[in-house]
């Protein structure tokens, strides 16, 4: 049996554990408040973008009156042959299942899709890193016609980094170059990956079809993945323990607000709604992919949130069982100490 | 007819990232993109593309308050301005030396014929917004467009 020193060592050093996963709890839950709140902040801005498009495609001609179909590139639905699929990961790990689970449903995606040619744009460290191993970057400065792929699913781009100070302008211009891509007919439909955050409970990975743009305004998932109830108890727990609310705060006052801007009254348009629409839908795509960078984002720290949390409860287990077990050497030693006494004393 | 006009106008401005204004105003300047519009209150509804400009607004008790618009959408109703803007910075908020520093940048890219010169001219073209902006911060004056 251990002694009591080597006990009250690894005692101690498992309660510096503790207090470390502890701190970094605390951190992620501030981390994961903030980013809920760019999350709602960006609502205003997307609802009424989608107001401005609903009331111009009843003004412009978006589809030709003749054929029906659309006339504008983004909405044009081709068959599925090259297909681009954007994965959003974290950067860091120390975040459970969070990165792994992304992985997976791009894999099943993938599977899935078998047979096609996918281009794929890894933004996130750790996911960049998996299917850097898997699959080959494509060849550079080949964009010009009799392009050979090396493979069926290519690396075509990479963001690292970038999720801990996330900016507009980065989604823009990452939906700038999937909509040049969409445009050029270079890819058929664009697919995004990534862990939907609408609060604390209510999470699912899920598979977007971003391009072509299907219905304005309503997401077109593809395919997704429910939280197991075990899962939710897990985080709804470390979330009431570091304070922070279960469901999301209550914004139906302001999307009230929001859908009463644009689209209601008869406009004089100072540019042709054609041209206003062909403007603002590659921005629509934009809006799209910062909502999904600052989703991921706050589901990466509710994850870390809920890995640090039972980091520190299973520290805790661990710190008991071993006093426990201390406690019971300690005794074994004087009861073998009085013992040795009595039956000393006993032998005079 | 006359008397139903409001004499007051809403403001706001939305940004990807926030509400950035929520103000009130008796005049507005937009920077359309196909030129600057001057609203006053009772306007007829009206949509217009905004491009790279300045954003200027006189409140109720005679200031005069700017921002540096890039690209978005105004919306005008009678009693209201709406812009959703890509970026907008109040004037206040704008720092003239990174300002200075962008458009040099961009003027270097410029001369460089491997470069994207389509984003070097819009780079300048936001940086001399910003500069011109943040100058005219402490102006009374709502038509200083020359």
């Amino acid at each position: 049996m251990a002694n009591v020193l080597d006990l009250r060592r690894r005692i101690r050093s498992v309660q510096n554990t503790r207090q470390i996963t502890k701190a970094m709890k605390m951190v992620s839950a501030a981390k994961l408040r903030r980013a809920q709140e760019r999350a709602l902040a960006a609502r205003p801005y997307a609802q009424m973008l989608v107001n401005v498009l609903k009331s111009l495609v009843t003004r412009a001609e978006v589809y030709d009156p003749v054929t029906g179909e659309p006339r504008h590139p983004l909405l044009e639905r081709r068959a599925e042959k090259n297909i681009l699929l954007v994965i959003i990961s974290g950067d860091k790990g120390f975040a459970g299942a969070f990165n792994a689970n992304v992985v997976k449903a791009a894999n099943r995606f993938l599977e899935a899709k078998a047979g096609n040619n996918i281009d794929i744009i890894a933004i996130g460290r750790k996911g960049r890193d998996l299917f850097r191993r898997r699959f080959p970057y494509a060849q550079s400065g080949t964009e010009e016609g009799g392009y050979q792929r090396s493979a069926p699913v290519e690396i075509i781009g990479e963001q690292v980094g970038v999720l801990n100070k996330l900016e507009f302008g980065q989604a823009r211009d990452l939906a700038n170059e999937i909509v040049k891509r969409y445009s050029r007919k270079e890819v058929d439909s664009v697919y995004v990956v990534y862990n939907e955050f609408k609060s604390v409970i209510a999470q699912r990975l899920v598979v977007d079809h971003v391009l072509p743009i299907v219905k304005i305004g309503e997401q077109d998932v593809e395919q997704f993945d429910q939280f197991s109830q075990e899962e939710r108890q897990k985080q709804a727990h470390a979330a009431a323990t570091a304070g922070i609310g279960l469901r999301a705060p209550d914004t139906s006052e302001q999307d009230a607000h929001a859908a009463a801007m644009f689209g209601t009254g008869d406009y004089i348009y100072e540019q042709p709604p054609e041209r206003l629409f062909n403007d603002v839908l590659p921005r629509y795509v934009a809006i799209q992919i910062y909502r999904a960078l600052l989703e991921s984002v706050a589901a990466e720290h509710a994850a870390r949130m809920t890995a640090m949390d039972s980091a520190t409860n299973n520290a805790s287990d661990m710190i008991d069982s071993l006093t426990l077990s201390m406690n019971r050497v300690r005794q074994a030693s004087i009861t073998k100490e009085i013992i040795e006494i009595v039956s000393g004393a006993a032998a005079l | 007819m006359a008397d139903n006009l409001p004499d007051k106008l809403q403001i706001e401005i939305v940004t990807p990232e926030r509400l950035l204004v929520s103000d009130e105003a008796t005049e507005v300047q937009v920077p359309g993109i196909s030129g600057y519009l001057g609203i006053l209150p009772g306007h007829a509804p009206l949509i217009t593309e905004v491009g790279s400009g300045e954003f200027s607004y006189r409140k109720p008790d005679g200031k005069v308050e700017r921002l540096a618009l890039h690209w978005g959408f105004a919306e005008v109703l009678p009693d209201k301005v709406t812009v959703l803007a890509e970026r907008a910075e109040k004037a206040s908020d704008i720092d003239v030396e990174v300002a200075k520093r962008q458009r040099q940048m961009a003027e270097e890219q410029l001369k460089d014929p491997n470069a994207n010169q389509e984003e070097a001219l819009r780079l300048i073209e936001r940086a001399k917004t910003r500069i011109e902006v943040a100058g005219r911060h402490d102006s009374s004056m709502l038509n200083m467009i020359p």
